[in-house]
């Protein structure tokens, strides 16, 4: 049989495609919004455990990068507003052998959803916990959020934001999870492994991802994607094992990244069957 | 890459080679890999794909090390590489 020689090969296939619905790629996200980096980060770091895929499942919340649960080829979830961590918890209680994870926003785990936060993180609730945080409310036109910086312009603050910011890391540590860490979309192996780090952990984990919304942050304090990829490559300080206290997000003074926290704490769901269903090992 | 001096093993060191695909019609023009690129090798095409954006394109041929790192910065799943073989030993 002989081939066609104008016609187009077959379009090359990414490595990824096996784990994204192709069918609804490109996504929402604009030129430049690092949710699509951390989103191939986390399938990378999905693919990296070698677990069946069947093993996984994705839950997110509203917001730009609660976008996720839709892209990603699993079973997976998206939720109201904030809700994020409660649905998880309950996945988690009725099929404590499936690895969840959390993905989604800033304004959706710790505005609406920051009640929901500090109490898994309490009971050490064994799922990991994506924040992507942009700094801002993305979707519904970039309102000054928890994490919006001191000072910094938004469609609500247009003089600048008076209120200090959420320190994410601190929050986390301080409610009781067992792994914390903090990466930027740049420093992109690095938080493959320690989103891969996270799943295999037994505990709640929680990794902060910085991330820049150039369209609704970026735009109103002068700073296109790239700028914010320089401050991320010039102004961050890689120091594993940090006290959280002092990773608040400042880049006068250095943002402090890396891995915090890492530590083994019984978990919900072990202490739930230890008490309550005392025969289950057979 | 340019040495104060030359590294006493420089003669054994096997550098990988590397093909970079590009799936322009996925591509929204962020520039990422073309900034972030270790060797250099992409700049925005003249172009438009389907989109109206400039895909990327590798201007130097050959010598891409394959460092992955295109691929795992771009947020729209548009750029990988895959191992080529040396076209010929030394």
């Amino acid at each position: 049989m002989t081939t066609n020689p104008k016609k187009l090969a077959k379009p090359p296939e990414h490595p990824l495609d096996d784990l994204i619905r192709t069918e609804r790629i490109p996504h929402i996200w604009c030129p430049g919004c690092g949710i699509g980096t951390v989103f191939s980060s986390c399938l990378s770091a999905i693919k990296a455990t070698e677990l069946p895929y069947n093993q996984f499942t994705m839950v997110s919340g509203i917001g730009c990068s609660a976008r996720g649960a839709g892209y990603i080829k699993l079973d997976s979830f998206h939720t109201t507003h904030g809700r994020a961590i409660p649905f998880a918890s309950g996945i988690k209680m009725a099929r404590p052998d499936l690895k969840v994870i959390v993905f989604s926003g800033d304004g959706d785990l710790f505005a609406i959803g920051g009640n929901h936060f500090i109490h898994a993180a309490r009971r050490n609730m064994d799922m990991t916990v994506i924040c992507v945080n942009n700094l801002t409310y993305g979707m519904t036109g970039g309102q000054v959020a928890a994490t919006t910086p001191n000072m910094a312009k938004s469609t609500t603050t247009p003089l600048g934001n008076p209120d200090s910011p959420f320190n994410l890391p601190l929050l986390a540590y301080a409610a009781g999870a067992s792994y914390v860490a903090r990466w930027t979309i740049l420093q992109t192996r690095d938080l493959t492994t320690a989103i891969n780090e996270a799943i295999n952990h037994k505990g709640f984990s929680f990794i902060e991802v910085l991330s820049p919304c150039p369209i609704n942050y970026g735009r109103r304090n002068k700073e296109k994607p790239i700028d914010t990829m320089k401050l991320y490559q010039d102004h961050t300080i890689i120091k594993h094992g940090a006290n959280p206290a002092e990773a608040d997000i400042d880049f006068g003074k250095g943002v402090v990244i890396g891995k915090f926290i890492h530590i083994d704490k019984s978990t919900c769901d072990d202490r739930y069957t230890e008490m309550h269903r005392p025969c289950i090992d057979d | 890459m340019a040495f104060w001096r030359v590294p006493l093993d420089t003669q054994e060191i096997q550098v990988t080679l590397g093909t970079v695909c590009i799936i322009d019609d996925r591509c929204k023009g962020c520039g990422y890999c073309i900034e972030f690129c270790p060797k250099d090798i992409l700049q925005f095409s003249e172009k438009f794909n389907r989109k109206g954006y400039h895909p990327p394109i590798v201007t130097k041929e050959g010598e891409c090390v394959n460092c992955h790192y295109c691929e795992i910065i771009c947020p729209e799943f548009a750029i990988f590489s895959v191992e080529s073989e040396p076209a010929e030993t030394k």
